[in-house]
């Protein structure tokens, strides 16, 4: 395979003008016009700024920011709902935003599924024939397609009420059908947009572990659209933070929690529950050479919380660490994962107010 | 200067402007009438052999179809119920032959109506600039008094079924035309966006999507352009439409009042019968959005 065909989504220096005359500002806003000048100048928004980013193959991208931040429009790109003022988006080879409507079509139903926020189900159609609508639109055999259907309707849950319409479920139900419909499409690229946010935040932590299940077995490139850093930090194998149509930071939860780009990521990470995200390989020491090593063993992969609770229940200060091949990462002690479980910036302000 | 009379064309050049235009749809009419009518004689065909089909069959048979036509459509003992007993008391006060003939008649009108209506309004709802061009004309439709496109209609095919035919379908058309095309604009925007990001072609669009979730408002238009097409039968009678319109035509020229009355309450009676009927129809399209199973 060579670097052109690539089967991640790469998405390149890509601009989005809103606006009659777009075309004629995107020099100007290559050359540094920003996007309070070219809306007060001449009423046109600048939604993305040269954006780039790579979304590996196989893993869960997380696309987080507020609303506003241009996560929405984003996304479109990938499945070309909405075209880029500049800019690439590649994948296998081709440039989705410059396909003509046929192939766009053509990609959309056999590379590329999309799950809602709202769900946009099809009041008229039972639950089955949803699920069934990706194939029938690819003009697989109406058996094979019902065949299709019943299994991702079975997988997400839902067996039994295939004969419902969509008005008849639970939001939480009505958007496992929204997820069997873009699974049973059978693509290589799952794009959720907001998928869990119009949810109840039981059911939504539900629908993230449903979801990280499939993907275990599934392994899709899954573009996950969010404002909640929770189930940005939950879902991401990646995470891109957007802010104002700009890319902030792209990195794995780790790096967005311990190394923040800059003050915005900072101050959005902040309450973070950062226990429950880190795992004790990041914050391990190395061992030295001469090192005597501890006998209680952890997994490299546990997060500090749990790491935590197991050994002060033990009674032990240090614990070694290793990996799933059982290779030592290096050892951890308990004042050490204090530490990294507090946010320095909080313990900052609070040695300010007891000096 | 004289403020009071308003300034007019002179009577000679009105007159002249008059005769030109006359004139000239004469000589249109005169070139092409043959050629309209042979157009239209399809119609002429289907409007006789419907109505030959409904008042030569056995009277019990007729009624059998309607009632059965009626329950598949609505679904309702009720409305079936009614419809018999409202059928047989204008059979047994003698309307039966003209009440038969006014139903042919609004079948073909309707028919035409929802074939010619439904892509006009598909058409609309796709493009701005249609919708700009046929709003005014059904505005123009809807307001221009019939009797005013009676006169060119008669001049070109004369007295009769068709004449009859497309003065109704002039007149019943707009609200299944202006339904079609809100019902489609109607549609959920969010659901058309899954449409096309699950690679729907525009047909597949209209097909899966914008019709299925119109077609309870398109039934609605429907609906009117059956009660408008009813209200029509009476003016469709001056130019010879034969139905329930003429025997009211002549009550009013010759004052009996009972005569009136009698074929005015069976037109009440179909109009009754068909909106209930469709619009049990509507609601039964309408099924998914029951909350309970």
């Amino acid at each position: 395979m060579n670097a052109n065909d690539s089967h991640d989504i790469e998405i390149r220096h890509l601009y989005k003008i809103f606006g009659s005359e777009s075309r004629n500002y995107i020099k100007s806003v290559k050359d540094g016009m920003t996007k309070a000048e070219l809306n007060d100048l001449h009423n046109h928004v600048l939604a993305l700024h040269d954006i780039n980013l790579t979304i590996p193959r196989g893993r869960i991208t997380v696309i987080m920011g507020l609303s506003g931040s241009g996560k929405s429009t984003l996304v479109r790109h990938l499945n070309g709902l909405i075209r880029p003022t500049a800019g690439e988006v590649l994948f296998d080879g081709k440039d989705v935003a410059t396909m003509s409507p046929a192939q766009l079509r053509e990609f959309r139903r056999m590379k590329i599924a999309m799950v809602f926020q709202k769900f946009a189900l099809l009041p008229h159609r039972t639950v089955l024939q949803n699920a069934a609508y990706g194939p029938s639109l690819r003009g697989v055999s109406a058996s094979e397609a019902e065949r299709l259907a019943r299994h991702w309707i079975d997988r997400v849950g839902l067996a039994g009420y295939e004969d419902y319409y969509p008005r008849q479920l639970s939001g939480g139900m009505q958007q496992r059908v929204g997820l069997a419909r873009a699974l049973a499409n059978d693509a290589e690229i799952l794009l959720m947009d907001e998928a869990f946010s119009a949810l109840d935040p039981l059911i939504r932590v539900d629908m993230q572990s449903i979801l990280l299940e499939l993907q275990q077995e599934l392994q899709k490139t899954i573009v996950f659209i969010t404002h909640d850093l929770d189930e940005a930090l939950r879902l991401g194998d990646q995470i891109a933070i957007l802010r104002d149509g700009a890319m902030q930071q792209v990195g794995s939860r780790e790096d967005i929690v311990l190394r923040p780009a800059n003050s915005y990521v900072a101050d959005f990470v902040r309450e973070v529950n950062r226990g429950r995200i880190l795992e004790v390989r990041s914050v391990a020491t190395p061992v030295a050479a001469n090192d005597d090593l501890p006998d209680f063993e952890v997994k490299a992969r546990s997060k500090l919380d749990v790491v935590a609770r197991r050994m002060t229940s033990e009674g032990v200060a240090r614990a070694l660490v290793r990996d799933r091949q059982g290779t030592v990462v290096g050892t951890i002690d308990l004042p050490a994962i204090l530490d990294a479980m507090v946010n320095p910036a909080d313990a900052a302000s609070d040695a300010e107010d007891a000096a | 200067m004289d403020l009071i009379s308003f300034p007019e064309m002179s009577r000679g050049s009105l007159r002249a402007m008059r005769q030109t235009i006359d004139g000239a749809f004469r000589d249109f009419t005169r070139a092409w009438g043959e050629t309209l009518e042979a157009i239209f004689s399809p119609l002429q065909s289907l409007l006789t052999f419907l109505e030959n089909l409904l008042i030569h069959s056995p009277w019990i048979l007729v009624l059998a179809a309607i009632s059965l036509g009626i329950w598949l459509l609505s679904r309702s003992w009720r409305i079936v119920v009614g419809a018999v007993v409202a059928l047989v008391a204008i059979g047994y006060f003698g309307m039966w032959e003209d009440t038969m003939r006014t139903i042919a008649m609004v079948a073909v009108c309707t028919l035409i109506a929802v074939v010619v209506g439904i892509p006009i309004g598909i058409l609309m709802a796709q493009s701005k600039r249609t919708n700009a061009v046929v709003t005014p004309v059904l505005d123009m439709m809807q307001t221009m008094p019939s009797f005013v496109y009676l006169i060119p209609v008669v001049m070109i095919f004369g007295l009769g079924k068709v004449p009859g035919v497309i003065a109704v379908v002039i007149y019943a058309i707009p609200p299944v035309i202006r339904l079609t095309n809100l019902g489609i604009r109607q549609v959920a925007p969010d659901v058309l966006e899954a449409a096309d990001a699950f690679g729907s072609s525009d047909w597949q669009k209209l097909r899966d999507v914008q019709l299925p979730l119109a077609l309870p408002t398109i039934m609605a238009g429907v609906n009117q352009t059956i009660m408008m097409s009813l209200a029509m039968v009476v003016v469709a009678s001056m130019i010879g439409v034969r139905g329930l319109g003429q025997p009211v035509l002549q009550a009013i020229n010759q004052q009996y009042f009972t005569m009136g009355v009698m074929n005015g309450l069976a037109i009440v009676a179909i109009a009754i019968i068909m909106d209930r009927t469709t619009q049990a129809y509507g609601h039964r399209l309408q099924k998914h959005s029951e909350v309970r199973k």
